[in-house]
């Protein structure tokens, strides 16, 4: 018999709000000291009353639009109640009665073409805490930096067949929320995790198999073994009747390769929601509505057609800036200054995408200011600058955003000089201390020549227009 | 037997006993509970803070029953407090002593309300909303309030108009306008009505004192009708319902990990938090906590907890529609004028059922007085009009 393989996702994302979800201390501890962005509040002391971060709201609003989502305008809070260390109230504070967002769609492509994903819903939520076990001391810690870290949970309708598409639908998450800045999405850090709801059923069945739920999955690839050995391990049981499918939770060992039960329906906790009292419901007036929608970027895609065939750039040119918000932000800028969006492009993908790589920051942590950016490409179009120091400038402009290209040129002796003079005395004198050099071209070794064009270019500090200067030197050696 | 879970040295007046649910960074706050023996908080109330800006020195944390929602203060860690036979509260023997100018308590079901009745003290759970709850221990965050004690309506006015205010750090916290809006007072109510239905099993002491209370305002030329609503009994169900599961959630965070009492003797986590909770929690807390656990179950939620809610708005729409026609509603605040150690020792859970008429108010979040022995309740807001009306009860001098 053959069987497709239903699959659920909820993917939990942390936001990138700066603050955390009820307190004002910092959301972003990844890699700080333990329990150094912690106060009574997200410890979970008596006494401490929770207030809404508006950013939170802001941002699962955000994230309910990207996705296609309908925005409940009243949404509340509730308490989820469940004992674990790490979670220092015994309760986490999240949405289940009126979610942010309810009812989206997400496009995703494969090699099996266009699909649409179902989202159920979109709930904001703290996270928890995290145990660090010492096995030296046999003993266990616990790390509160993380506890109420915003969250949003995304929970997809059984929708997708095949690791592929899982893949590709994350892949789709993380470019949505990373194109309005609502999320990081990166795995590695722990800011996009997944859970996969699987069941297995002969293919064309209208009826639902029985599901299992896998977590610890740490990266994309994780979650494609998870699935693969899933889908595996419930054909074999349905064929060979090897076991009998329950409801249950499991976790993935990646090393090992396998999933593990953890917990059935059965011996699962009840976590016992109700309103949070302390939580007033959230009103999102028409006002908060229209100034979130109205802040948000058009889709990566949409902008990828427009740059193909407003702005003339090439199908890979407009892929590779529209793969963040940045990025398009900062050529759109710099277009609106030089006018010439072939001429942006090659700078953002030439130039600035390969200093970010080597510097290794992602795409989204661009600051470049994209007018500077269009200034420093008109000076060098126009000869004002070499290209050489356009590129020692762009590099200034990384490190301090304040840079004006122009006066950062003047003041570093990098604007083009047109002074023949000048140029004619520094080749003169290159000529003199390169006989060798210049005998050899006389002989015909055309490289020779190039070592006596870069100790000129050299000692005139990139200020000479390359031809003017070749010009120059040919003329000047066979005048000798 | 102490009155005081701590006691500050050299007290200067004007001076307030705060019950043992109100933090303080000086003092241990307790809530009566072994959990939290000697626990110290980092931070101060914000009733506190507003106390000690205006002058107020505090006199130190009366003793209260086990996370303060039992009948009259008995459940509490230390024993139960007994005088002349009777239970009593601490933070009212405090005041009767003259040891303290008034009190603030944390009113979570009540006991506050009954104790002063029973002292012929003078006290305001005021308007939910108005006092902050940033910095009390929480049991019940859905109706319990920052609440006054004093000898006189006054007095309690006079510390109501300091604790009042619009707080950034509470969620529920009412606007800076309506808070103000509580302090106005009035002269004498025009119609106040009595709802016959919470007589039925009051003592005849009580009726006496309802009595005299009507006799009060129709000396003072209020037209005082008798009504039977029996809807509003119904508040003690809800209220119930929604208060156990508060607590038990609230308190599930005393689990022995971070702070508070931890068991000597465990292996694992599991059995740390239960022997932690086994060993520290006393009985009637252990029963609230299943009450409310059981009310909160997947499979009772909608039966229970939902329908609770419901009859809270219930409860409420009833009374917008007594206040059309009546500045006041006249209530008991207790069946009987005095409890004592054998009646909670045959019931230890008494505080379920004589809460009736606390209730109402808790459920609602509307403003009480008690005075003369008997509680007023009034619209949202009314709090000083409240404490005006109870100086006609009280035969206060204005």
């Amino acid at each position: 018999m053959r069987y497709e393989t239903v699959i659920g996702l909820e993917v939990h994302v942390e936001l990138a709000t700066k603050s955390k979800i009820f307190c004002s201390c910092s959301a972003h501890s990844y890699g700080a000291e333990p329990n150094t962005h912690v106060c009574p509040a997200c410890s979970g002391m008596p006494g401490m009353l929770p207030v809404v971060n508006k950013r939170v709201v802001d941002y699962g609003m955000k994230a309910g639009l990207m996705l296609n989502c309908d925005i409940n305008r009243i949404t509340t809070f509730d308490k989820k109640s469940y004992y674990y260390p790490d979670l220092p109230a015994a309760y986490q504070t999240t949405q289940w009665f009126a979610p942010v967002a309810v009812n989206g769609l997400v496009e995703i492509e494969t090699s099996k073409g266009k699909k649409g994903v179902r989202i159920k819903q979109i709930h904001m939520e703290e996270d928890a805490g995290k145990l660090v076990h010492d096995i030296r001391e046999d003993t266990t810690h616990v790390d509160f930096n993380r506890t109420s870290v915003p969250l949003i949970e995304i929970v997809s309708q059984p929708d997708l067949s095949s690791a592929e598409e899982v893949e590709a639908y994350l892949e789709r998450l993380k470019n949505l929320l990373r194109f309005a800045r609502v999320a990081e999405c990166e795995m590695a850090h722990g800011t996009m995790r997944c859970d996969v709801n699987l069941s297995v059923r002969p293919e064309g069945s209208d009826k639902l198999g029985v599901r299992t739920e896998m977590k610890n999955m740490n990266s994309v690839e994780a979650i494609k073994r998870a699935i693969e050995y899933e889908t595996a391990r419930h054909i074999d049981a349905l064929e060979n009747h090897t076991e009998i499918l329950v409801q249950e939770t499991r976790r993935w060992d990646d090393i090992k390769g396998k999933s593990y039960a953890m917990r059935s329906k059965e011996t699962a906790g009840d976590y016992r929601y109700f309103p949070d009292p302390n939580v007033m419901p959230v009103q999102i007036d028409d006002e908060w509505f229209e100034s979130i929608k109205s802040s948000l970027p058009e889709f990566p895609e949409v902008k990828q057609k427009k740059y193909e065939e407003a702005l003339g750039l090439s199908s890979y040119d407009a892929e590779q800036i529209t793969r963040s918000i940045a990025l398009c932000e900062c050529f759109e800028a710099a277009y609106a200054v030089t006018g010439n969006a072939k001429d942006a492009a090659n700078w953002m993908i030439s130039e600035v995408m390969s200093i970010l790589n080597a510097r290794q920051m992602t795409y989204d942590q661009l600051t470049l200011d994209g007018r500077a950016l269009g200034e420093l490409i008109k000076l060098v179009s126009d000869g004002t600058v070499g290209r050489a120091n356009g590129k020692k400038i762009l590099a200034a402009m990384f490190d301090d955003t304040a840079i004006s290209p122009k006066i950062y040129a003047e003041t570093n002796g990098m604007i083009v000089s047109n002074d023949t003079g000048l140029i004619e005395k520094t080749v003169k004198a290159a000529i003199a201390e390169a006989p060798k050099a210049v005998e050899d071209y006389k002989n015909g070794k055309e490289k020779a020549l190039m070592a006596i064009y870069g100790k000129c270019m050299k000692e005139l500090r990139g200020n000479c227009d390359p031809q003017v200067l070749k010009t120059i030197l040919i003329d000047m050696i066979n005048q000798m | 037997m102490s009155f005081y879970n701590a006691k500050a040295e050299n007290v200067s007046s004007p001076s307030v006993i705060l019950d043992d649910m109100i933090l303080t960074k000086d003092m241990p706050t307790t809530a009566g509970s072994r959990m939290l023996d000697s626990y110290m908080s980092l931070f101060d109330a914000e009733a506190v803070s507003k106390l000690r800006a205006a002058g107020y020195a505090i006199a130190g944390k009366a003793a209260v029953g086990e996370f303060a929602f039992d009948l009259i203060g008995e459940s509490a860690y230390g024993g139960a407090l007994v005088r002349d036979g009777k239970l009593v509260s601490a933070a009212c023997e405090i005041l009767l002593s003259g040891e303290a100018d008034a009190a603030v308590t944390l009113d979570v079901n009540g006991s506050v309300r009954r104790a002063s009745a029973q002292s012929g003290l003078v006290s305001l759970k005021p308007t939910y909303g108005t006092v902050s709850r940033f910095g009390t221990v929480p049991v019940a965050c859905s109706g319990e309030c920052v609440s006054v004690v004093a000898e006189t309506a006054d007095k309690c006015a006079e510390i109501f108009s300091v604790i009042v205010g619009h707080d950034a750090k509470d969620g529920t916290s009412l606007s800076a306008s309506q808070c103000q809006a509580a302090l106005a007072r009035a002269s004498a109510p025009k119609k106040v009505c009595v709802i016959e239905d919470f007589l039925q099993e009051v003592d005849a002491d009580v009726k006496d004192k309802i009595d005299a209370a009507c006799a009060a305002f129709e000396k003072a030329g209020a037209t005082v009708e008798k009504i039977s609503v029996p809807t509003l009994l119904a508040a003690r169900a809800a209220w119930n319902i929604l208060f156990s599961a508060e607590l038990c959630n609230n308190v599930s965070r005393y689990d022995g990990v971070k702070y508070g009492y931890r068991a000597e003797s465990f292996s694992g986590i599991d059995e740390l938090y239960t022997n932690s909770r086994t060993e520290a929690f006393g009985k009637l807390l252990k029963t609230a906590i299943i009450y409310g656990s059981e009310t909160l179950s997947t499979e009772n939620y909608m039966k229970v907890y939902d329908k609770a809610l419901r009859t809270r708005r219930v409860i409420a729409e009833k009374f917008a529609e007594l206040f059309a026609e009546y500045d006041a509603v006249l209530l008991p605040a207790v069946s009987k004028m005095a409890y004592t150690e054998e009646m909670v020792a045959e019931k230890h859970d008494l505080c379920y059922v004589e809460n009736l008429y606390t209730a109402p108010a808790s459920v609602t979040g509307l403003p009480s007085v008690v005075c003369g022995g008997v509680a007023l309740i009034g619209p949202a807001l009314s709090d000083g009009k409240l404490l005006s009306y109870a100086k006609i009860v009280t035969g206060e001098e204005n």
